[in-house]
This record gives C-alpha cells, sequence and structure tokens, in this order.
C-alpha cells in the first residue's frame, strides 16, 4: 500500500520552504521521525521528520526546490499505518494467561550514539538474513563521530531482515535491522513488572505491534543495553524555568528540535518570540554544518567543463575533520614556532634500546620518546595542558596529561589518545602508541579513546618534509609537529660534525599562550632530547 | 472474538473525553471506554459540574439574606429539595447526554464497562451489560481519575458518612454537619449546606484552610466562612466517628493541647483527599509503573514505560479536570504523531466558594520556597468600583512580578468571580506578559476585569485608586 508524505503543517504563518538537501534516497527503508528534508523556512532550517515508515518508492522533491505546506515530498510502500498492524501473539488476548514462548519479529533501529551524534555511515555489515544471533552480539558496524561502534543486537534471534547496506547513512531511530526473537509473555515472565526497577531485556515482549515510532524508543533503549525508559512523574518534575515564550513559540521549538529554554529572547523582559526560535535554529545550524564561521562556502565551478571527473561523498570522518579544522583555523588566532633538536645521541640510546623494549612487547620509536619529553613539558608549562573558556572567561587547566597522536588511517586522520603519558615509562608508551596505532589504522579505536587529549603530536617525520605549520586541535591550545630527520653539518668546538637534527614546529594558541613561552615550551622539548637526562634534573 | 481499535481510552471524565474526542479529531479510530451511561466522569457526574450547581442556588440563597441590607426582603427561603436535586440532575444529564452525542458524532465507539489490560496491547472489557469483549490496542490512554479516601478508622458502615458523593446527593439537610478536611471540596460542599441552613462545622489537620493557596487569599474567604460555619477548627485532629442514636459522635484532639473534644453531628462529610483509580486495572500486565502512593508513573508526553500506553488525568496526580484535559490533548497528538509536550506555565486552581480564589502560574508562597526573587503587586478590592456595587468589598488582585524583566510569573485573586477573572492571569503568564502590558490594555470599566489592570499599574505605585508608594 503505497502512501504520500507531504509536507506538513510547520508552525504559523510558514506556508513553504525551499529545500536545502534531501536527506533520504530512492529504496530507504524509513522510519518514522527520520528526517526527510533539510529545509529552509522563512529564516530558519530545519529537518522535517517523517510521519510515516515504509519503503521509499519516490521522491518528488529536490535540492533547490520550493515546496509548500501540503505538498507531496516522497511516496512511500509498505507504510506501517497502525490499523495495518496485528497486535504481538504473546499479548493478544486468547493466550493462555501462562502463556510460553512464542515468536514474534523485533525491529532494531539505531540507537543514540552519544551527546549531539545523530548519524553515522555503516562500514560494515556482520550479519547475514537466516543467521541466529545472540544477545549483544554485534549486527552492523556504524561509523559514527571519528569511531567505528557495533550495533547489538537487543535480543537473541534469527536475522530476517536488513535494512541498509554498506556505506549507507543511517539516522537515530532509523530501521536497521529486523530479527525473529521469542516473545515470552510479559504477565508470565514478570508478574511484579510493574515494581520491577530493571526489566530483563531478554524478557521484553516484541513492540510488534506498536507504530515504528514506538518500537524505536523501546529497542532504542535496549539496544544501548542502557536503564529501560524511565518516565518521570508528574509530581516529580522539578520546578522548572517558566520561559518566557507564548505556547505557540514553545510548540514551534520542540517541532523544530530547539530547546526552547537555552534560545535568547530578544522581547522585552527577555521574551521569546518565534523569529528568536528560527534564529536560534539557524546559528545552531551553522554552527553544526560550517563550523562555526558564517563565511558562505566557496561557490564551485562545474569542474567537469575542463575534464573528467569523479565525486565521492564526505565520510563522517572526512566531514567533522572538515568542520573542526575550519573552526580552529578560524577561532583560534595561531603562532607556529619552529625549532630542532640535535638526536645523535637519542638515537644512539634508542638503536641500543630497541631491542630490551622489543622484548617487552613495543617498539622504541622516536614518538614514543617524544610522548615522554612531551609530558614533562605540560607538567613544567601548564598553560600548554589548558583550554580557554571564552565564554566564562576563563582558563581550565588540566592536571593529567593524556596526549593524542595523529595517525594517518584509510579513513582520513584520527586522533587516539594516550592517558597519564607522565606517569608512564618509555617501555609502557612503546607498547601502548603500538596497540593504539594498529587500533586505529583497523577501524576498531573507539570514541572514548579519542576523546580527553590535552595535547596533540603530529609526526610526519617518517614521510619526510623540513617543517610545516599544524593546527591546534581544539580545545586543546597547542600541537606538536614532527618534521624528517636529517644529519646535517654541525660547527661544533671548531670544526663541523655531522649530527642528527629533527626539526619541530609547535602550533599555539596566542590568546593564552605567549611568544615566549611558545619559545621556551619548545625549546625545552629540544634540550630534553638532546639531553635525556635534563628530563631529571627540569621534567 | 477480538476487536481492534487504533486507540483505546480507558475513562471517560475530562481527560479522557478530550483525549478521544481530540484523537477522533485527527483521524485515528478510538475507542472510549467507561462504567457511566454517558462520558462525564466524575466532574460531570459527581464532582464540578453538580457541585457548581449546588454553589450557584448557595449563592443565591446568601444574596437574599444580605439584600435585606439594600432594602430588599425575601423572607425566609422555602426549600424544596427534591425539586432542588432535580435541577441539579437534570444539569448532569444535559451536559453528559450532550457528550454522549458529540463521541457518537465523532465516530467514536463508546463503550460502557470496565476494561483490564491483558497485556501491553490489548485490553479485555467486562460490559455493563454483561459479557466480556477482548480488544487489540495500538495505542492507550489511562484516564481512569480519583476517588475520595476513606480512612478505616471512619469506615463503620454507617450513611451518615458521606464522602463528596454521597454530600452531592443531597439527601437531606442535617441540622448539624461536619466536614473533616478543609480543602476546596470540603468547603465547597459546606458552604452549600451551610446556605441551606445546615449549621457546619470544618476540622483541618493542619494550620490553615486550602493549603497550597496563598495565606493572603486564604484570609478573605476564611473571614467570611466565619461568619457562615458554626466553627472551624484548625490544627485538630479527628481520632474517632461512632454511632451515638441517629447522629454522630465525633472524638477531635487538637494539637495545641491534647485535650479531647466530642461532638455530635448529624451528619459527617469526609473530604481528606483523593486516591488514584490505578488498582484492578490490569497494569501488572504491562510494564506501566505506579509508585507508592499508587500514581502511574508519565513522562512529559504523558507516556508510561510501556510505549504503548499513556496515562493523564487524576491517576498520575495531575488532579484538575482541565490539567486532565489539556494532558488528554497532549497525549493525543503524541499519538498521532506530533510532537507535543505538557509543558504549560500556568495552570490555574479555582476554589468555587463564596469569595472564589483562584491562583495560577507561581504563587507568592512557592516564590519564597523555591527562593525566587518577586515583588508582589496588589489591588484591593476596596477600591474597586465595580466591587463596591456588588457590596463586596472583600477582594484582592495580586500579580507575582520577577523583578529583573517585570514579567508577571503568576497571578492570585480572592473575590466573586475570581475564577472566571484569573484566565486573564493564565494569558498573561503563558504569553509572558510585563506588567506594563496589561497595565497599558484597556480593560473595561466598571468590572472587576480592572482590578487586574489596576494592579499591574500599581506595581509603579501608578493605580489612580490607591495610593501606593512610587517604585523608583
Amino acid at each position: 500500500m503505497a502512501a504520500e508524505f507531504k509536507l506538513p503543517d510547520l508552525g504559523e504563518n510558514i506556508e513553504k520552504g525551499e529545500v536545502i538537501s534531501v536527506l533520504v534516497n530512492l529504496g530507504d527503508q524509513l522510519a518514522e521521525d527520520q528526517p526527510v528534508v533539510e529545509l529552509e523556512t522563512d529564516k530558519a532550517v530545519i529537518e522535517v521528520p517523517s510521519s510515516v515508515s515504509g519503503t521509499i518508492v519516490a521522491i518528488h522533491v529536490s535540492q533547490g526546490d520550493t515546496i509548500n505546506v501540503g505538498q507531496a515530498i516522497l511516496e512511500i510502500e509498505g507504510a506501517a499505518t497502525p490499523a495495518a498492524s496485528t497486535p504481538a501473539p504473546a499479548a493478544a488476548p486468547e493466550a493462555p494467561p501462562d502463556a510460553a514462548a512464542t515468536t514474534g519479529s523485533q525491529d532494531v533501529t539505531l540507537p543514540e550514539l552519544g551527546e549531539g551524534i545523530d548519524s553515522g555511515d555503516v562500514v560494515g555489515i556482520m550479519v547475514s538474513i537466516g543467521d541466529q544471533v545472540e544477545e549483544e552480539q554485534g549486527l552492523l558496524e556504524i561509523e559514527i563521530d571519528k569511531g567505528v561502534v557495533e550495533l547489538p543486537a537487543p535480543a537473541a534471534g534469527k536475522v530476517t531482515a536488513l535494512h541498509l547496506k554498506e556505506g549507507d547513512r543511517a539516522t537515530v531511530g532509523q530501521l536497521m535491522a529486523t530479527l525473529e526473537v521469542a516473545v515470552v509473555d510479559s504477565a508470565a515472565a514478570e508478574p511484579a513488572a510493574a515494581q520491577s526497577s530493571s526489566p530483563a531485556a531478554a524478557a521484553t515482549p516484541a513492540p510488534a505491534a506498536t507504530s515504528s515510532a514506538t518500537a524505536a524508543q523501546a529497542t532504542a533503549a535496549q539496544a544501548t543495553a542502557s536503564a529501560p525508559p524511565s518516565p518521570i512523574a508528574a509530581a516529580d518534575v522539578p520546578a522548572r524555568k517558566l520561559v518566557p515564550a507564548a505556547p505557540s513559540v514553545r510548540r514551534l521549538a520542540r517541532e523544530i528540535g530547539v530547546d526552547v529554554g537555552t534560545v535568547k529572547g530578544n522581547g522585552p523582559g527577555g521574551r521569546i518570540s518565534e523569529a528568536d526560535v528560527k534564529g536560534h535554529s539557524k546559528q545552531l545550524h551553522e554552527t553544526r554544518f560550517a563550523g562555526g564561521t558564517s563565511v558562505p562556502a566557496i561557490t564551485l565551478p562545474d569542474f567537469s567543463k575542463w575534464g573528467e571527473i569523479d565525486a565521492e561523498p564526505f565520510s563522517n570522518v572526512r566531514r567533522i575533520t572538515a568542520q573542526r579544522m575550519v573552526q580552529s583555523w578560524t577561532s583560534i588566532p595561531h603562532v607556529t614556532q619552529f625549532d630542532q633538536a640535535d638526536v645523535t645521541d637519542l638515537e644512539v640510546f634508542r638503536k641500543s634500546h630497541g631491542k630490551a623494549v622489543e622484548k617487552a612487547g613495543g617498539k622504541l620509536t622516536p614518538t614514543a620518546l617524544i610522548l615522554k619529553v612531551v609530558a614533562a613539558a605540560l607538567v613544567k608549562f601548564p598553560q600548554f595542558c589548558a583550554s580557554i573558556d571564552m565564554a566564562g572567561e576563563q582558563v581550565i587547566y588540566k592536571k593529567y596529561r593524556h596526549i593524542g597522536i595523529a595517525v594517518d588511517t584509510k579513513r582520513g586522520l584520527l586522533v587516539p589518545v594516550l592517558r597519564d603519558v607522565d606517569q608512564k615509562t618509555v617501555t609502557q608508551l612503546s607498547i601502548e602508541l603500538g596497540q593504539m596505532a594498529e587500533k586505529t589504522r583497523t577501524g576498531r579505536v573507539g570514541i572514548d579513546e579519542m576523546q580527553g587529549g590535552c595535547f596533540t603530536i603530529s609526526n610526519l617525520g617518517g614521510i619526510g618534509g623540513t617543517a610545516f605549520t599544524p593546527i591546534i586541535n581544539a580545545p586543546e591550545v597547542a600541537i606538536l609537529g614532527v618534521a624528517r630527520s636529517k644529519t646535517e653539518a654541525v660547527h661544533i668546538d671548531g670544526q663541523f660534525q655531522p649530527r642528527m637534527i629533527m626539526p619541530l614546529s609547535l602550533s599555539y594558541d596566542h590568546r593564552v599562550i605567549d611568544g615566549a613561552d611558545g619559545a621556551r615550551f619548545l625549546r625545552f622539548i629540544c634540550e630534553c632530547l638532546e639531553n635525556p637526562f635534563y628530563l631529571a634534573f627540569e621534567g | 472474538m477480538v476487536d481492534k481499535t487504533q486507540l483505546v481510552v480507558i475513562g471517560g471524565g475530562p481527560g479522557g473525553y478530550v483525549a478521544a474526542f481530540r484523537a477522533a479529531d485527527l483521524g485515528l479510530d478510538v475507542t472510549l471506554v467507561d462504567l457511566d451511561e454517558n462520558p462525564g466522569g466524575v466532574c460531570l457526574y459527581r464532582g464540578c459540574i453538580p457541585s457548581k450547581a449546588l454553589l450557584h442556588v448557595a449563592k443565591l440563597l446568601n444574596e437574599t439574606k444580605e439584600a435585606a441590607e439594600w432594602g430588599v426582603n425575601f423572607g425566609e427561603p422555602e426549600i424544596d429539595l427534591d425539586k432542588l436535586r432535580a435541577f441539579k440532575d437534570r444539569v448532569v444529564a444535559k451536559m453528559t447526554g450532550g457528550l454522549g452525542q458529540l463521541s457518537k458524532a465523532r465516530k467514536v465507539t463508546y463503550i460502557r464497562g470496565r476494561a483490564r489490560f491483558t497485556g501491553p496491547q490489548a485490553v479485555s472489557i467486562e460490559l455493563h451489560e454483561g459479557g466480556t469483549q477482548e480488544l487489540a490496542f495500538d495505542h492507550a490512554i489511562v484516564a481512569t481519575g480519583s476517588r475520595p479516601i476513606m480512612l478505616p478508622a471512619f469506615d463503620i458502615g454507617s450513611d451518615r458518612i458521606m464522602d463528596s458523593t454521597g454530600a452531592l446527593e443531597l439527601a437531606d439537610i442535617p441540622q448539624r454537619m461536619l466536614v473533616v478536611g478543609g480543602g476546596i471540596i470540603g468547603l465547597e460542599l459546606g458552604q452549600v449546606y451551610a446556605a441551606l441552613g445546615t449549621q457546619v462545622s470544618v476540622v483541618e489537620m493542619t494550620d490553615g484552610l486550602i493549603p497550597p493557596g496563598d495565606r493572603d487569599l486564604v484570609r478573605i474567604l476564611q473571614k467570611r466562612l466565619q461568619n457562615q460555619f458554626e466553627q472551624i477548627r484548625l490544627e485538630t485532629k479527628v481520632v474517632g466517628i461512632a454511632e451515638d442514636g441517629d447522629r454522630l459522635k465525633v472524638t477531635m484532639v487538637p494539637a495545641a493541647d491534647g485535650d479531647e473534644i466530642v461532638e455530635h453531628y448529624d451528619r459527617v462529610l469526609l473530604s481528606i483527599g483523593r486516591r488514584p483509580n490505578s488498582e484492578d486495572l490490569g497494569l501488572e500486565n504491562t510494564k506501566v509503573q505506579i509508585d507508592e502512593r499508587g500514581f502511574v508513573q508519565a513522562d512529559v508526553q504523558r507516556r508510561t514505560a510501556q510505549p504503548t500506553i499513556f496515562a493523564i488525568g487524576d491517576v498520575i496526580g495531575s488532579a484538575l479536570a482541565h490539567t486532565a484535559s489539556h494532558e488528554g490533548i497532549v497525549a493525543s497528538e503524541v499519538i498521532s504523531g506530533k510532537r507535543a509536550a505538557f509543558e504549560p506555565n500556568a495552570i490555574p486552581s479555582v476554589v468555587y466558594t463564596d469569595p472564589e480564589l483562584a491562583w495560577c502560574g507561581l504563587t507568592e508562597a512557592e516564590a519564597k520556597e523555591q527562593g525566587i526573587k518577586v515583588q508582589i503587586a496588589s489591588f484591593p478590592w476596596g477600591a474597586s468600583g465595580r466591587a463596591t456595587t456588588l457590596d463586596r468589598n472583600d477582594g484582592v488582585t495580586k500579580l507575582v512580578v520577577d523583578p529583573e524583566t517585570e514579567r508577571i510569573l503568576g497571578v492570585g485573586i480572592a473575590g466573586p468571580g475570581a475564577g472566571e477573572l484569573i484566565a486573564e492571569g493564565v494569558l498573561a503568564v503563558e504569553m509572558a506578559a510585563l506588567v506594563s502590558d496589561v497595565a497599558m490594555s484597556i480593560h473595561p470599566h466598571p468590572t472587576l476585569s480592572e482590578t487586574v489592570m489596576e494592579a499591574a499599574e500599581a506595581y509603579h505605585g501608578l493605580s489612580p485608586h490607591i495610593n501606593a508608594p512610587k517604585r523608583k
């Protein structure tokens, strides 16, 4: 059965909007509440969520179209209107009171993956239709932010459908897979369900008959193995701030996904108008997609005029890298300080101790040694282990020394973070660094393993170069770039001697670090590399 | 056989029927289940509506007495109790019958019976006419309301002990009656019986009548009640009720001295609160959670822990008909796929006594309790022309104002018609009006509504009719 999804009423006085982008593709399995198009109305850019679910058989709009409220956007087949569904067998009244297990289908939707993460790319499919899976077994690999997570099965069962293929973009709440699972009557399995504070996920009745919106809610909670939806009693809601916005404005905010409590009102007494909500939404949108700059994107010519071209859509990593680089480049006043360290003696030491470290399971690389030195420098110069809070007009100093290492992978630049570097031996660091780099290159690094860094090291020495100007990995305030070391003639004690020289480039945030400190910090690093004993005295 | 509905609403009170009607208007196939012949629930059958019919009569009776002061004598009223009861019943029949028709017009399937959940998407309905009906649903809204609390100690099987339902039946006009509980319901019904000629006393455990109301408002009501009621005992506990011949012997203990007081009454009205109807619903067959006081737990969209089941109104502790109606709309809109939530800034409360008390938004007491800095602007009805023409200067209109923004956060009113006047306050709070917005809106003269405007003017010391200190 085909159904049309039309542009719903978007709020008072909004009659039409321009399609900024179409977020779904022909043939996609559309879930209720899944954003369908990005629409610029009046002043705000909003995502229009679907009110239906099913397979998309026709898309009637394209980018740049102006569409009116009520105009058809999509055609859906197999639309799951509530009337078409049937009650879950176990829940049906005919079932005997002590109903034993039977089967039902369970939809697996993309759960909430973390703050601010609303979509991911399917990078791997780990099961096939017909496979028997265990609870918590991984079904799909989703690349989000800068990591890959597995989507686990919410319950044991048989895979009956996979709704996405590799490379597809999945949105939170979107239908990913369908399982045939054993269903246990909740009444029989959980006589005290109403009182139970921890309902067992496995004994959950299949939400086969629920609309997909509720199924999404139920399964999202299970799939993340987090607490079940715990509604708050009306009476227990803490005294809410009386937001100075009319009910119609509050509703508009809710509809376009803006927390009205965060909107600044420009009316008398801080009253929030419809325009304030839309302006806030537009701002959020720009921050999200343009990396915080309002500089208009560069208009591209038609490159195919001059020859053959190929276009590849952004991967999540590419998109986020692009956003962050623009954000850092445009909001941080960068200064790059250059220096060089004579690592001749260090290289001798590294080669002579390499075997011992290898025996311990690591590889003694220059990066491992630089890590140790940088950690000491961060202890000595705490302003390099800080973040700047412009809104709060304060500098936040971190008492831990977690250091990120830029790793070049097939998916793009990733920065895994080594924890408490100052408290670890060079051997330990060598081992960890090797493991982390391997994990990152094979795409198994977790998001949490890429968070919490205080400083970043980017070592391009293995590739080449004499110096470069690295961009700070905000909200950090400095980054150390390492270029290729080479033997140079150095004038020592009246004669030229061949010495191994390592070029170093330190970019720092000039808002919080003064030029002299930048020079001192880098000099300290050079001195420690030149004479590791220095660490013992100064570090 | 199993029937199927998109939405089943259990309970046909102002929460349930409004939810059902809205869902039907939004295109859902809706079934409404209630024990009574027509939708209406406690509010229409045994609550708001019949009590207001009787309070109207009480007000008239009081005014005929006051008219003597204005040179009009009616003499002693003759009360035909059967006819009075018939008037009240007629009001109820008209309203509930009307709802039955509205329900049909919307093609809402109305089933008279008791529904119990057999699972997260199925109910079994014990039909009024006998037999049972199984019904599968996509979504359900629990709107089963509440019932008066009866304490086991007072449950001595005497029909002289009434709850609000019994009091509204108006079996007789007792000579002497005790109202246990000085809340809204007890005082409203106490005033009805007092107007009909009963000597009414009130006993309240806490230190004040109408506990949630601001004291300055309550004091105005209390002053009038002191003339109408035989006695008002505060901080006094009823420890025993026993039948003594054809009367009731009531033992009370005041907290102050602990000396027992024994009094005899013809009837006792118990109005000590209401408890949610969350039992015998089969909720144990679902994931719906209930707290230790029996309230169903629901989120801001009024969805319970069982995603297919919503709950609204008294059964979740909302305790006001108009709140339940609004929650019903929210739940039905959410079920219809709209992004709605229950997020009002102002819920009005009205005490339909004479004088009426009404408030909305933030009360002065709440502001104090939550440490919110507010400025109060009030206008005493002694300075109102319209109040003076009514010979009712015993009122006040006050605004609870945020001194930073001069925004109106709450409104409180005491005086005849306060329940009608508060609607402007609700609009002001919901629209985030500033005192100047209200002060600069022309109000008709002479009306009681002017007191709202003058209170706003008084905020800046600019009310023409009171000489308040100017604010800097």
